[in-house]
């Protein structure tokens, strides 16, 4: 897998809870204080290992650590930026998120996002299959979306539903209102100073 | 008749002259049927026959649903969305978006993009650059997509090699030039990897300080070649003799440290080190004559450590340990082994 995914659970760490949690989450799971570099590749069992050290250190169960690290992600403008291409509001944006593997391709031909199906809808319930490499895109899906709702200034209730029978993992969206709130904003063109993840 | 006309703020384009500007355009009858399309949407459909077919033979509309149990959306949907998308039935894989005007009775026209399967649609339908309008970013997306590619290969095997580099940079910092085993640095990291390992259940270890005996004596009598070459014998045969986990170190002109993982039995350990050094005690052959050298060998156990143990201290505690037993097999007379548990504590 990409360092850039265990690169973003490290960042997770790192900006809310310190550097001295990062180097015993660290060190628990077997890496290099340094941490991940985003474009080699590592194996994947080394993202399991990290997030199981990650909920022993925090003392927290993996789902809602996995959310929240779901919700991090939305923190770096340039995540946040290129997914609100996908819709000019929140209803779009989940109609859109059929695609979200593909446009991953589009930026590193080999990223391995999850892929999303959005297996059932009707009037606000949205349904999504959630289906990645490693068990827990889920929870970290449930996380991004409940980030992007407040981005787009709309108004949802998220649930994580857990896995199914055929190892996909089902995230539920009840869109109430999609303008509740104010729109964080979005252009198409991009901000002049850009910042990294 | 001309192909375009302009009356009363209406615009009249025949198929022909909508097609050029808009070779991905449909028209749907009022009965959902395909009535008109331009020349490239009908070359991803399969040619003139398509023409008279109802529209969901070819496409699938993915819309917002309002209840539960809308199989199959009504056609006249089309007339309302802003955004269209619909899936190709014969080409699950290729979504096309799109957005559509009410034409009267009925009639509904739409006007299609491959968007983000642009590429997959060119390869799928060998569609070429007179396949879509001038005004069309299709190019430069296609363009852009294999840019990035190629840029992205070239830093993914720049990133591959100085990691490479980087590796054998650490390799080389922790290690003794001379005869290839690990420096101090290198020891150090690997007791503290130990320590750590120790914390989170695993076994307690044993640390040796060996210190050569007579060594001196081959440098000045033989030359230094002769010392380097008996002590890069002396490395191999410690290798040789311990177990693979086991880690063997040059510290100094003739000093070792060795990290035991082989359990912690005093007696098994003090046999361990009787036997290193009956080895490093047979005879070493440079340029035809022969020298002996002996050794000797201090031994200190880890103590037990959780989490609120200071590694560093720890580690020193076990070097300091580790060479006051070297010390008292020194006294002893030279070519002896002695536990730390041997030795009186400060």
């Amino acid at each position: 897998m990409y360092g850039l995914i265990n690169k973003s659970v490290q960042s997770f760490l790192r900006d809310n809870y310190g550097s001295a949690l990062w180097a015993r989450v660290a060190r628990r799971a077997g890496i290099g204080i340094e941490g991940f570099e985003a474009m080699l590749r590592y194996e994947d069992t080394l993202t399991d290992n990290l997030i199981t050290a990650a909920c022993e250190a925090l003392d927290r169960p993996r789902n809602s650590v996995l959310e929240d690290i779901g919700a991090h992600l939305v923190t770096f403008d340039t995540v946040r930026r290129l997914l609100r291409f996908s819709g000019v509001d929140y209803g779009e944006f989940l109609f859109s998120l059929d695609e979200l593997q593909d446009r991953g391709r589009m930026a590193l031909g080999d990223l391995e996002l999850p892929s999303l199906i959005l297996a059932r809808q009707y009037g606000g319930r949205f349904l999504f299959e959630v289906r990645g490499t490693i068990c827990g895109w889920g929870a970290v899906t449930a996380g991004l979306l409940r980030a992007m709702a407040d981005d787009y200034g709309a108004l949802a209730l998220i649930e994580d539903l857990g896995p199914i029978a055929d190892g996909a993992e089902l995230v539920q969206v009840l869109l109430l209102d999609t303008e509740f709130n104010t729109d964080r904003g979005f252009a198409l063109a991009a901000p002049r100073h850009g910042t990294h993840v | 008749m001309m192909p375009a006309l302009l009356s009363d703020k209406m615009i009249t384009l025949d198929a022909e002259a909508l097609g050029r500007l808009m070779p991905m355009f449909m028209i749907c009858d009022e009965v959902g049927h395909i009535a008109a399309l331009g020349s490239t949407l009908m070359k991803v459909l399969g040619g003139q026959a398509v023409l008279g077919a109802p529209f969901t033979d070819h496409f699938v509309l993915r819309v917002a649903q309002a209840e539960e149990g809308d199989a199959e959306p009504p056609d006249h949907v089309i007339g309302v969305q802003r955004r269209l998308h619909l899936v190709l039935r014969a080409f699950p894989d290729i979504a096309l978006r799109g957005s559509s005007v009410d034409l009267g009775a009925g009639s509904v026209l739409i006007n299609l993009t491959f968007g983000i399967h642009l590429a997959e649609a060119v390869r799928a339908f060998g569609l070429t650059e007179t396949d879509f309008a001038a005004s069309d970013m299709a190019i430069e997306l296609l363009y852009m997509a294999e840019a990035n590619v190629a840029v992205l290969g070239e830093l993914n095997a720049l990133t591959g090699r100085l990691e490479m580099a980087r590796r054998t940079a650490e390799a080389q910092a922790l290690s003794d030039p001379l005869t290839g085993v690990a420096n101090r640095r290198g020891l150090d990291q690997a007791i503290e990897t130990e320590l750590t390992a120790q914390v989170q259940g695993g076994s307690a270890f044993a640390v040796a300080h060996l210190d050569l005996d007579y060594f001196k004596q081959v440098n000045d009598t033989m030359g230094h070649a002769a010392g380097d070459h008996v002590l890069m014998m002396v490395a191999q045969r410690l290798m040789r003799e311990l177990r693979r986990g086991d880690v063997v170190a040059r510290t100094g002109g003739d000093e070792f440290l060795l990290l035991l993982r082989g359990g912690t039995n005093e007696e098994a350990l003090r046999r361990l080190g009787e036997r290193l050094i009956h080895r490093l005690e047979q005879p070493y052959i440079f340029e035809g004559k022969s020298c002996k050298i002996s050794a000797s060998i201090g031994i200190a156990i880890s103590q037990t450590v959780d989490e609120s143990t200071n590694l560093m201290q720890e580690t020193q505690r076990l070097m300091e340990a580790a060479d006051r037993a070297l010390y008292v097999a020194k006294r002893g007379g030279r070519g002896r082994c002695a536990m730390a548990a041997d030795a009186p504590t400060r």
